[in-house]
């Protein structure tokens, strides 16, 4: 009982490390799924955004992590420029690699909300002689968002448990502590179920606000059956 | 001294190339994603099975399990096999009063651990898949005379299939990168093989871009053969 409260208690002390992780990555993959989108707008750039989510949806993460923390790190450039402290931290080398990981999965999912409006929507708006900006923040925009929050959301729950994958180039997240504490007390089946039981909660709290979120953006219910 | 050596020579066939050893991942890879697939496809349709019961326990039994296989990181269900495996062996075994038998080959807790995962995510698929297919048509199949084979060659499995195979490829993907994790348990997979060899080489950054490389040919060589699939299992249904 002694061991169990102990373990639960460390294991809830790293909880903050992988809601960091999680949370900054969501935000830094958003972003630049943002701008593949739009890279794929323009004929010129379309190529650099399809190369970009080839690599990263086709690799898996872990090896996406080890290229950055070991290969990246290692080359001479990285290591003896001014980008060395960064690179030096593994949290930082998780960060970047969810993020790049996690745009590509992201840029295809607002790709398919994007498809999703209606072309006459665009011409109405085109033929209301609406500017560029004012058709992406009134027309697209807001439309996008509802479409694509239930795939989003799907993206975010993975994210969480990916993060689990930091564990793996020594960031003490929740199963690197799980970890640890399995490598001094061999007490396997406890410890692991402890740690799913966080992640649970955690995949569970996210996915609860998730829904008052899409509740919220689709007052009527029409998207409800 | 290793530092000299040119990429091509590291990733060649040669006496202090990698190639080898790399193709032999790549394939080892391949069979842990497929075994991962096979068992996540039995274990899956039987939790579909489940799921659509009359029996409430099964249906709660099976709902659970989607529930805490989709909320728990993959890497952690990898680890418990791994770790947890030989004591559970060794549990099953004291009760019938045999000499703990160590621990599963890495290949089975691997493919196991991963298949357990997936059989969640197909399970989800088959649900969705025989929602797709009329009651009736079962019943009427069943009034023609049909027995369970010829039905689901006959009736079932032309209707379903197209509905089915686009989200099975999106799992086989999944499976595929998800086997990256078994590498903890030791397996000589692509990850494993190209971790060993970043390590004695000190050049990690050929050798994981030579891994990464192999995972996209197998990824998209992968869709391009679903795509394939998808084509003709279409035929029936009116697609394009």
């Amino acid at each position: 009982m002694d061991f169990l409260g102990t373990t639960s208690l460390g294991l809830l002390r790293a909880v903050p490390v992988t809601v960091l992780l999680f949370l900054a990555s969501a935000l830094g993959a958003s972003l630049v799924a943002a701008v593949l989108v739009a890279m794929q707008q323009a004929r010129v750039t379309q190529g650099l955004a399809r190369a970009w989510i080839f690599v990263f949806r086709g690799t898996p993460l872990l090896l996406q992590i080890f290229m950055v923390y070991y290969g990246i790190a290692a080359l001479g450039p990285i290591r003896h420029g001014f980008l060395w402290p960064a690179f030096r931290e593994p949290l930082f080398c998780a960060w970047l690699a969810m993020t790049c990981c996690c745009s590509a999965y992201i840029a295809e999912v607002l790709r398919g909300a994007l498809g999703a409006i209606p072309v006459g929507q665009i011409e109405a708006a085109l033929a209301c002689g609406m500017g560029r900006w004012t058709r992406l923040r009134l027309i697209v925009a807001p439309q996008v968002l509802r479409l694509a929050l239930p795939a989003y959301g799907n993206e975010l729950v993975m994210m969480i448990k990916s993060t689990s994958l930091a564990s793996s180039i020594t960031v003490l997240d929740v199963t690197g502590v799980a970890q640890q504490v399995i490598a001094h007390s061999y007490r396997t089946l406890d410890v692991f179920c402890l740690a799913a039981a966080v992640y649970l909660g955690m995949t569970a709290a996210l996915t609860a606000v998730l829904r008052r979120i899409e509740r919220s953006l689709d007052p009527l219910g029409s998207a409800r059956r | 001294m290793d530092a000299e050596l040119s990429v091509p020579a590291l990733l060649g066939f040669g006496a202090d190339g990698w190639g080898w050893a790399l193709m032999a991942a790549a394939g080892l890879t391949l069979a842990v994603a497929l075994a991962a697939m096979a068992i996540g496809a039995v274990l899956g349709a039987a939790l579909a099975a489940a799921e659509a019961s009359r029996r409430v326990w099964l249906v709660r039994i099976a709902a659970t399990y989607g529930l805490v296989m989709r909320g728990v990181p993959e890497l952690l269900v990898v680890l418990l096999l791994y770790f947890g495996a030989p004591g559970m062996l060794a549990g099953v075994a004291g009760l019938f009063g045999l000499p703990a038998p160590g621990s599963p080959p890495a290949f089975l807790t691997g493919s196991l651990a991963i298949g357990l995962v997936s059989a969640a995510y197909q399970a989800e698929v088959f649900r969705g898949g025989m929602l797709a297919l009329p009651r009736g048509q079962i019943e009427a199949a069943m009034a023609a005379g049909m027995g369970p084979v010829v039905r689901l060659r006959r009736v079932i499995l032309p209707q379903v299939l197209h509905h089915v195979l686009p989200p099975l490829g999106n799992i086989w993907q999944f499976n595929l990168k998800d086997s990256a994790l078994v590498s903890i348990t030791g397996l000589a997979e692509l990850m494993r093989v190209s971790l060993v060899a970043a390590g004695s080489t000190r050049r990690p950054f050929v050798f994981f871009a030579a891994a990464m490389v192999l995972y996209l040919i197998l990824t998209s060589a992968s869709s391009a053969l679903f795509r394939m699939i998808e084509r003709r299992g279409s035929r029936w249904a009116g697609g394009r």
